[in-house]
């Protein structure tokens, strides 16, 4: 942890944590046809762990992640490699996408794009590489703690 | 994707089945654990039995199999397989002995952490080298080669934790694997000059020109190193690190082997080339005389054996690659011959071994007492490695004499020196066997009897009794095995003809069979005293250390050199390389005059890019790495802004989140820093650094005012416009762009991210434990 705890920080983290990384996900979702997208998703996700490092320190940032940061690159990974990869089986070309529209109860119709999977993807990845990349430098020199 | 889907695995294609069981058993061995070992090596040996019954019932068939899968069609690359005479015999070899060995080693091993992947590896190398000999074209068995290669390697290596065993499993992988590569190099350049690789294809129209004799080169390289032929004979006994039945196997009977097959199927369509004919003789000739004489030296009793194989692979290697029509035929008979001798040699050692606890000639004493029957179906496989009637040896090597005999018809005087090499070679042989007998069997005066320590059960013993078995039956009915190879001696060459006879009456061949038999045992009789201390000067291994450490020590100091460790020493290289394409870039297109350029869009524009200069000016000049950071963010930012200026908000917003992010990165590596940037930081000298980063900042300047109003083509961003709803669904086309036009892109992009992210945990994890370590240390001392 650097320094002491500030209260102001304290607070924000407990409001805005949540409200960030609904925004992420918000942004993620819309990206395919507004300003957005997998990518700056992840990047404010990442940035609400930043905050709650400012906030908590390291402790806190590793009690709120559910999965290895580490992991969740792999997954990333593996989720934009398989979308990519599926429409081979079908003897199309890799990444092509595909349109469904879904009618749902009281939300209506939906229009779900098979490269928005690929975002997720991407956004998984994200999210894991700023989760890895503070939780190690953030970390004390010896790595053995707080 | 191979070939059409749904017919993958299926009753039309038997030979796909067979090689896919093989790695699939493989592979589930490798995958499930130590506690089934019993399981695994069960399955593995149903497999390689039932490989064995597929082979025998699909040769009975009338019909030629022939199987292929496309894989690159545009390139012409396919996998093809054929099951013709020739893949039969090598195909039974191959998984008879597989099953055999590999139930041998159930006994042989202790079910350790090391035994699943033996068994593992082992059904996954007798796969590869299934598809290796039934190959039809050069391609499918370079990709069959390198399988090989890599399996042995595991498999000589299999004890990781000894640096003998590591450091011969990368001898032969090193050593295999330039042959691979020359093999690479053959398969292009017959794909360039002919077309195809294809065995058949080749051989009804023959190419011919100097590419292809470079090509024949390369085939050469690689058969010769993968039979362990001199010069590149040394990794063979290296890889006798290897538990025995992997050298029994793979060693002996198999993999070494391949390079001998590559030269069965190239010598009937090129072998009627001079210098095809003279590095044959020349280096099959002198690897049968090196190996033999270099077995007569070994008190291990592996290592003996395993020179012999060196020395028989110098034999086979002359026989077919000399190709004359009975050559062709002994030496598939000899071929497998001796698969069934050596590889029962190399299990009775393995049983010495088991129950005496030694493989040392100077120590091992009156075994043969001992073990009666043991020691007599080994003598009766080691005779008939020296070639004494009636053993299955002495018909296929009598063969061979004979064929050699009769040789100068078809290659001239060449054939009386192959004639010659052979004879002396096979003196030696007959020293070595006879060595191996009494060394390994008989009493020594100076010694105690050895003690046995295990009984061998019957699974060790079994398949020794089986192929010696095969040795004497076979050598007392060789009509059978004789009629049994006239087909696939055929399929190499259709002109290939010959039989095996127990007597063959007294002629030229007998009598220098008998002269050679005479001759060895009075020399081994008049020089088992002596003590070969000579060491022959010409020495593979050597050369290969020397070859080895020199490419290490070059790129070591190549690496010193480029690889400062400086990041000021970096930045210049990098930065005075993009200053010259710069340059060059900028007058090449020689128009330096500007059309309609415009200072500045707004008043807005124009405060932002003013802060960001004097921000990047700041930024060069404090002397605190924290200002220094801050300054980098402001530039950032105010990049943000004309982003979003621009009417690009996609832009401007991922801009900004990594500005944010790379500040915070930024400030949590700085805690670990000093304060202050060192006053003076390197050996470069300041005023060249303020040089370079003046131009490279005004070249970059021009070029970017040169390419502002370069374009004549049209933008592709007005066609991604135009596809980006009804193509891909998006209204976005900034992210249209990256999750589907430029798709690929993106997946490389997140992939460098995964990588530059699981590089800093590395890096940071490395230096905190070094730091642990530091301090664990100092606190000893302070104790």
């Amino acid at each position: 942890m650097i320094g002491k705890r500030l209260t102001v920080l304290d607070e924000a983290d407990r409001w805005l944590f949540r409200a960030l990384m609904l925004v992420s996900i918000y942004v993620m979702v819309r990206g395919h046809n507004a300003p957005g997208g997998g990518f700056a998703g992840g990047l404010i996700a990442g940035s609400a762990f930043v905050l709650r490092y400012l906030a908590g320190g390291i402790l806190r940032v590793r009690r709120s992640s559910i999965v290895n940061p580490s992991r969740l690159i792999g997954l990333g990974l593996i989720v934009s490699a398989v979308v990519a990869a599926v429409p081979l089986l079908s003897g199309d070309p890799a990444l092509s996408s595909d349109i469904a529209k879904i009618s749902l109860p009281v939300i209506g119709t939906v229009k779900v794009v098979s490269s928005s999977l690929f975002d997720l993807g991407v956004y998984l990845l994200v999210v894991g590489a700023v989760l890895t990349v503070l939780v190690h430098l953030g970390s004390d020199p010896l790595g053995d703690g707080t | 994707m191979l070939g059409e889907p749904g017919s993958l695995v299926g009753i039309g294609s038997p030979m796909t089945a067979v090689v896919l069981a093989h790695f699939l058993v493989g592979l589930t061995i490798l995958a499930v654990g130590v506690r089934v070992s019993r399981l695994a090596v069960s399955s593995g040996v149903v497999v390689l039995l039932t490989a064995f019954i597929a082979m025998v019932a699909l040769a009975r068939r009338d019909e030629e199999i022939h199987e292929t899968w496309t894989w690159i069609g545009d390139l012409g690359l396919t996998i093809d397989l054929r099951l013709d005479g020739f893949a039969v015999v090598m195909g039974l070899v191959v998984s008879g002995l597989g099953a055999l060995i590999l139930a041998y080693a159930a006994a042989y091993f202790d079910h350790d952490r090391t035994f699943n992947r033996f068994a593992g590896v082992f059904v996954l190398f007798a796969g590869a080298m299934t598809g290796l000999v039934l190959s039809a074209d050069l391609f499918t068995m370079f990709v069959f080669w390198e399988m090989t290669s890599l399996f042995s390697f595991l498999l000589i290596g299999l004890d990781d934790r000894s640096e003998k065993a590591r450091k011969s499993a990368l001898r032969a992988l090193l050593t295999t694997g330039m042959g691979g590569l020359a093999l690479l190099g053959a398969v292009a350049l017959f794909q360039v000059e002919a077309g195809t690789t294809s065995f058949a294809a080749l051989a009804e129209s023959p190419p011919a020109g100097a590419v292809v004799n470079a090509a024949l080169v390369l085939v050469l390289l690689a058969a010769f190193t993968k039979s362990a032929q001199f010069p590149f004979h040394f990794w063979l006994p290296g890889a006798m690190a290897a538990p025995t039945p992997v050298s029994a196997y793979l060693h002996s009977a198999t993999m070494v082997k391949a390079g001998i097959v590559l030269v069965a199927r190239m010598a009937p369509i090129f072998g009627d080339r001079e210098f095809w004919r003279w590095s044959i003789v020349v280096c099959g000739g002198l690897t049968m005389m090196i190996g033999g004489l270099r077995a007569l030296k070994q008190n291990d009793i592996k290592l003996l054996l395993a020179f012999g194989t060196v020395s028989q692979l110098g034999f086979m290697m002359i026989l077919f690659g000399l190709g004359t029509p009975s050559l062709t035929y002994a030496g598939v008979a000899h071929l497998v011959a001796h698969a069934i001798f050596k590889a029962g040699l190399f299990l009775g050692v393995g049983v010495v071994d088991h129950t005496f606890g030694s493989r040392d000639i100077t120590v091992l004493s009156g075994v043969g007492r001992k073990m009666k029957w043991l020691a007599a179906l080994a003598v009766a496989n080691a005779l008939s490695m020296a070639g004494v009637i009636p053993l299955l040896g002495f018909a296929t090597k009598e063969k061979a004499l004979v064929g050699l005999i009769d040789s100068d018809h078809y290659v001239g005087g060449l054939g009386n020196i192959a004639l010659v090499v052979v004879v002396l070679g096979s003196v030696v042989t007959v020293m070595y066997t006879l060595r191996f007998i009494s060394g390994t069997f008989g009493r020594r005066s100076d010694a105690v009897d050895s003690d046995v320590r295990h009984r061998p059960g019957w699974l060790l013993v079994g398949p020794v009794v089986l192929l010696a078995g095969l040795s004497i039956i076979g050598g007392l009915v060789p009509g059978v095995l004789g009629d049994l190879v006239r087909g696939p001696a055929k399929s190499l060459d259709a002109a290939a003809k010959g039989h095996l006879v127990l007597w063959p009456g007294v002629n030229a061949a007998f009598l220098t069979s008998l002269g050679i038999l005479a001759g060895g045992a009075a020399l081994w009789r008049a020089t088992r005293r002596l003590e070969w201390n000579r060491t022959i000067p010409i020495d593979g291994e050597r050369a290969y250390d020397v070859v080895y450490e020199s490419v290490l020590s070059i790129s070591r100091r190549v690496t010193a050199v480029s690889q400062t460790g400086s990041l000021v020493v970096y930045l210049v290289a990098t930065m005075t390389v993009v200053l010259a394409a710069l340059v060059v870039a900028i007058f090449w297109a020689g128009d330096l005059t500007v059309d309609g350029l415009v200072i500045a869009d707004s008043w807005q524009q124009a405060l932002i890019v003013i802060g960001v200069c004097a921000a990047s000016i700041a930024l060069v000049i404090v002397r605190h790495r924290f200002v220094s950071a801050a300054m980098l963010g402001v530039v950032g930012f105010g990049v943000a802004v004309l982003f979003a200026l621009h009417g690009a908000p996609d832009l401007a917003l991922t801009q900004l989140l990594v500005e944010t992010l790379t500040l915070v990165v930024f400030l949590l590596v700085l805690r670990q820093m000093p304060r202050r940037f060192d006053p003076s930081p390197s050996w470069v000298p300041r005023v060249f650094r303020l040089v370079v980063s003046l131009a490279v900042g005004a070249a970059m300047t021009l070029f970017a005012l040169q390419v502002f109003d370069a374009r004549t083509g049209t933008s592709v961003g007005e066609e991604y416009a135009v596809l980006s709803e009804p193509e891909a669904g998006g209204r976005n086309i900034v992210n249209v762009i990256l999750v589907d036009f430029r798709g690929f892109d993106t997946l490389g992009e997140i992939t460098v991210l995964a990588i530059a992210a699981i590089g800093v945990m590395n890096l940071v994890r490395m230096a905190q434990r070094q730091r642990r370590i530091e301090a664990a240390s100092a606190d000893e001392v302070v104790a």
